[in-house]
């Protein structure tokens, strides 16, 4: 077992483009779970929602900046469109109509009905020529100390990317720490008392539903982007899924919490996940035991336990205070 | 933890291993696939939601739908010889055979272990011409079926919010840990290969099971450590996702099918050609949800459970043991998830991720008819079901998930209660 | 009551018009179920009083507060402020409109600290608009809020509390904290729903006197109240509710030998001894 390229390539996705990506949809994620209290389980769809806007406007002959308006407004409206029904209702009708539209939007994007737009199953590619027509680095030649090196065309892309998640967190910690960041701390604590004190609650939330929408929906072009491809396969509800552990495991409602949980989630995730792939190929009973596919998803069912786990012991994740955790007491 | 939670846990893996665990070490079986690709020139296009039928000496053995990459796959039971036919009448308008006598491939040889692949050569159709009766009463009676299978699985998810206010959201995977156990006392290689009827009985055992295993070893306990109802909805997508993986590792990737049933010619009904086991999903469904609203409206352990989902303090303070009554109902829910598991796979096919993809048309129903009721419920998985089935009249196949979305959003902007949820401050 | 108390000769009838009324309600009706929970056929608040509103349980007080500001839809009627029509307005809009009501239960924004409970409460600024906060310049106006907060803690006695988080204060002080809180929005009129509940007795009469402090400000006060001694004692006007409707009103002295009152609270009290 060779742990040292398992830490190093632990390291690498930590730091990388994918990590980067998962950090800024989970700051939108944040602003929409751990300010404001809205249960969105469905956040993957605004990254597909942006990433598709991005790539079909490029596809339809737009440059590539054009794309990238376009696509956050898309998520922007998609928030608008979700919030509108649903935001006046208990939490537990967000909840539902988000997981049920995350997945409809997938399947309907996958589908040979929107294959003229979408190109369905197989998605669209190569969009992304005018973003590495910027790098300044020369895309083959590889940068970094030791065993630890990137290429130029990573380099490029994990600049950027780590760049856009501390904007939108100084974005985030600008709104929180302002009256309205107040506000929403207080639709949080308690709708109707905020109401008697005459706020538009119902404005508020589905503000912070399309604003996180739409940083969620600029997470999904970067991973786009990055990978120079978008397929509907590639927004699976699991994707939402582990932006949920990501933001309860760095702090819901806090201002670093999502890019530590992106941080520490992906070195843990990638690091169990070698682990299992190297005990699955090089220890007997387990490989007896396993496939090299079912080892693959030992992670994920260890993700699934981890956020029941993390939600009972410790919902205030690592930056979390007791006080503020997101359990109400009855 | 109380005794009778790691009791509770304890029995859950031991289940969940037992189960599961043997089912890995099944080879997989054989089947005929295939892609359905039409080519017009250059350009091939995907042929989706096509529907093929695998025959062998005249009686149907199993049918399949192809999925957006045209592909599709049937299990068949054994190795041998058997028919493959296209339903010309499930193409797209526009698509068609560029062989009209390749519409069925005869004498396919099938060898033990393989997945035999076969070509329907496709290009331009002309429109399909089925009677619009025979087409709008398939599609009604295939609703009623899906309806059946929705308003099962429904009835408990909305039981449980209604005892409790939790939306369970791992209710899916008592769904498909239903189809799987049935799945395991059928037809495993190392099961005791019980016909599925008897095989239904420890399915449903297993599933009210785990609905007792989840309140004993995690709700109740949740609920004395004052956990609120936001961070137990996000435990319970934790376990979903967990179980659902467990599964996926335990019984693969791929959908696998019920050898008992697989073979059933259709029989004309009014003039309609329905297969047989549909008909029995449809009756015993009926006969199962009748019997839980007779359960509700006639026994005492139903009209407690009523009680508590008006006011649990009241019912409390009436003398209800509110906790046996949760725990009631929660095996209820999962015991009808179980059942409407087995519909579903003998319906289309077990797979790992089954009740997931049911859960949307779940949650449909459940709003339609009204978080909490259970006969709100059961109308609601009717009425999702047959809009579902019959919107294909005037709307691709593929896009039929999308119906149950729509119907969602309507509901909550028009009426959020429900059908027959009481319209009290719900926001 | 002397002479120019503005209530004097006002006939204590159920309905009665008054000189100067702030709030007028007219025919405002609520059912639950084939309930009637709320039939009030007309009220009128005099302004710059206090008013008490009382009745045995169900009568219907806290629907009646419920459908006034906006939390509740009537099925059917309407009402004014000011000659404002406030059918169909928010509830928000009805408190920034000068309307402020508190709850039975109080509800303090319990993990922000007293001063932010204060600052939310606070109309016009500027940085609770998204473009406010993201261009910033809101800090004068924060300032500004901040002096005005602190005077009106002060006057209920919560300056040191600042800092703290409000779920830390007591029960009496969270009452405080939510009197100082609407006044922070400069109502006309604050409604408070049972604000002596819950209460520790030797804080009643520290309540009581913030209460017609309100009035005295300026302010018309609407409060509900069981205890009928706190009634007698700070009350210019008394609207007796029982079974959704309006049975009586008239000033305290009048209430207390009114016949169809203490038939109303008789009755619930023989009901509840009958079972």
């Amino acid at each position: 077992m060779d742990w040292g390229s398992i830490f190093i390539d632990g390291i690498l996705a930590t730091i990388g483009p994918v990590t980067a990506a998962y950090a800024i949809s989970a700051i939108g994620l944040n602003l929409q779970f751990g300010y404001a209290g809205l249960l969105n389980f469905g956040h993957v769809a605004f990254m597909l929602v942006g990433a598709y806007g991005m790539a079909i406007t490029v596809d339809l002959g737009g440059p590539l900046w054009l794309g990238i308006i376009v696509g956050i407004l898309t998520a922007a409206v998609l928030g608008f469109l979700l919030g509108l029904p649903t935001l006046r209702l208990r939490a537990d009708y967000l909840a539902i109509t988000t997981i049920a539209a995350a997945e409809a939007i997938r399947l309907v994007v996958r589908s040979s009905w929107a294959q003229p737009l979408t190109n369905g199953v197989f998605g669209i590619q190569g969009f992304a020529d005018s973003f590495f027509d910027l790098n300044p680095f020369p895309p083959a030649e590889l940068y970094g100390i030791g065993s630890l090196v990137v290429t130029g065309r990573k380099l490029w892309v994990m600049i950027v990317g780590w760049t856009i998640a501390v904007l939108m967190t100084l974005l985030i910690r600008r709104l929180i720490n302002s009256p309205w960041g107040r506000v929403l701390k207080a639709i949080r604590e308690d709708e109707d008392a905020t109401t008697s004190l005459g706020k538009n609650v119902f404005s508020y939330k589905l503000q912070a539903l399309m604003i996180g929408g739409a940083i969620g929906g600029i997470a999904g072009m970067l991973l786009a982007i990055e990978q120079q491809n978008v397929t509907p396969d590639a927004y699976l509800p699991q994707v939402t899924f582990i932006l949920y552990v990501i933001v309860i495991l760095g702090g819901a409602g806090t201002i670093l919490g999502p890019i530590v949980g992106a941080v520490v989630f992906q070195f843990l995730f990638f690091t169990v996940d070698a682990l299992m792939v190297n005990t699955q190929a090089n220890i007997d009973w387990v490989g007896d035991l396993l496939t090299p596919a079912a080892a693959g998803q030992v992670k994920l069912v260890l993700v699934g336990v981890g956020m029941m786990v993390l939600m009972v012991f410790r919902p205030q994740g690592i930056l979390g205070s007791r006080e503020e955790a997101l359990i109400d007491e009855r | 933890m109380s005794r009778r939670a790691r009791f509770a846990w304890f029995w859950l893996a031991a289940i969940t291993i037992v189960v599961l665990s043997p089912v890995a070490s099944i080879a997989a079986g054989e089947s005929i696939g295939g892609k359905l690709i039409q080519t017009v020139g250059t350009e091939k296009t995907p042929v989706e939601s096509a529907t093929v039928i695998i025959l062998q000496d005249g009686i149907e053995i199993g049918t399949g739908q192809s999925d957006a990459e045209g592909a599709w796959e049937i299990p068949v039971p054994a190795a041998g010889v058997y028919d493959a036919q296209l339903d010309t009448s499930t193409l797209p308008d526009g698509v068609g055979l560029t062989d009209p006598e390749k519409e069925v491939l005869t004498d396919i040889n099938v060898r033990e272990g393989q997945a035999k692949k076969v070509i329907f050569p496709l290009g331009v159709g002309s429109v399909s011409s089925v009677s619009t009766y025979d087409r709008v009463g398939a599609l009604f009676v295939s609703g009623l079926k899906l309806g059946a299978i929705i308003a099962l699985c429904a009835v408990g998810l909305s039981l449980v919010y209604g005892v409790t206010g939790l939306v369970n959201f791992a209710h899916a995977e008592m769904v498909t840990l239903g189809a799987v156990t049935a799945y395991f006392f059928h037809a495993s290689a190392v099961g005791p290969q019980w016909p599925l009827l008897i095989a239904s009985v420890p399915a449903v055992l297993v599933g009210a099971g785990f609905g007792w295993a989840q309140e004993e070893g995690l709700w109740r306990p949740l609920r004395a450590r004052s956990v609120g109802l936001v961070a137990m909805m996000v435990v319970s997508i934790g376990l979903s996702f967990a179980v659902r993986h467990l599964i996926l590792i335990f019984f693969g990737g791929e959908p696998r099918a019920y050898p008992d049933f697989a073979g059933q010619p259709p029989i004309e009904i009014f003039g309609i050609s329905v297969v047989p086991k549909n008909l029995v999903t449809i009756g015993v469904a009926l006969v199962v949800l009748a019997g839980v609203g007779l359960f509700l409206q006639r026994s005492r352990a139903g009209t407690a459970m009523r009680a508590v989902s008006d006011d649990a303090d009241l019912a409390e303070s009436s003398g209800i043991d509110v906790n046996r009554i949760i725990l009631i109902t929660w095996m209820l829910s999962g015991g009808l998830a179980a059942l409407g598991g087995i519909f579903f796979g003998l319906n289309e096919a077990v797979q790992w991720d089954m009740g997931f993809r049911l859960l949307l048309l779940i949650f449909a129903a459940v709003v339609l008819g009204g978080l909490g009721t259970a006969y709100g419920a059961m109308v609601g998985g009717f009425v999702v079901g047959i809009a579902v089935e019959m919107s294909t009249l005037f709307m691709p196949n593929e896009l039929k998930t999308a119906v149950g979305l729509v119907v969602l959003i309507v509901i909550l902007l028009v009426r959020p209660q429900g059908l027959f949820g009481t319209k009290e401050r719900i926001g | 009551m002397s002479d120019n108390h503005p209530m004097f000769g006002v006939a204590p009838e159920p309905g009665v018009h008054k000189p100067d009324p702030v709030l007028v309600a007219n025919d405002l009706q609520r059912s639950f179920g084939g309930l009637r929970a709320v039939d009030v056929r007309h009220l009128e608040i005099q302004r710059h009083t206090v008013t008490s509103l009382i009745g045995p349980n169900g009568a219907g007080k806290t629907t009646l507060f419920n459908l006034l500001t906006g939390f509740d839809t009537p099925d059917f009627g309407e009402w004014h402020l000011n000659g404002g029509a406030l059918v169909g307005i928010a509830a928000f809009q009805v408190a920034r409109r000068g309307m402020v009501r508190t709850f039975q239960l109080t509800r303090s924004l319990a993990r922000l600290t007293v001063m932010d409970n204060m600052l939310v409460a606070a109309k016009d600024n500027k940085g609770e608009g998204l473009w406010g906060a993201i261009t910033g310049g809101w800090h004068a106006t924060e300032e500004l809020n901040e002096v005005r907060a602190n005077e009106l803690l002060k006057r209920f006695g919560l300056d040191h509390m600042a800092d703290e988080f409000a779920g830390g204060l007591s029960g009496g002080q969270r009452k405080l904290l939510e009197m100082a809180r609407a006044l922070m929005m400069n109502p006309e009129v604050v409604m408070l729903d049972e604000p002596m509940a819950g209460v520790n007795p030797a804080l009643t009469q520290s309540l009581l006197t913030h209460i017609t402090g309100l009035r005295d400000g300026g302010k018309t006060v609407i409060f509900v109240e069981h205890d009928m001694d706190v009634v007698q004692e700070i009350s210019d006007w008394v609207v007796v509710m029982a079974e959704g409707r309006v049975i009586a009103e008239g000033r305290p002295e009048e209430i207390a030998k009114n016949q169809t009152v203490i038939d109303a609270y008789l009755g619930e009290h023989h009901g509840e001894a009958a079972s």
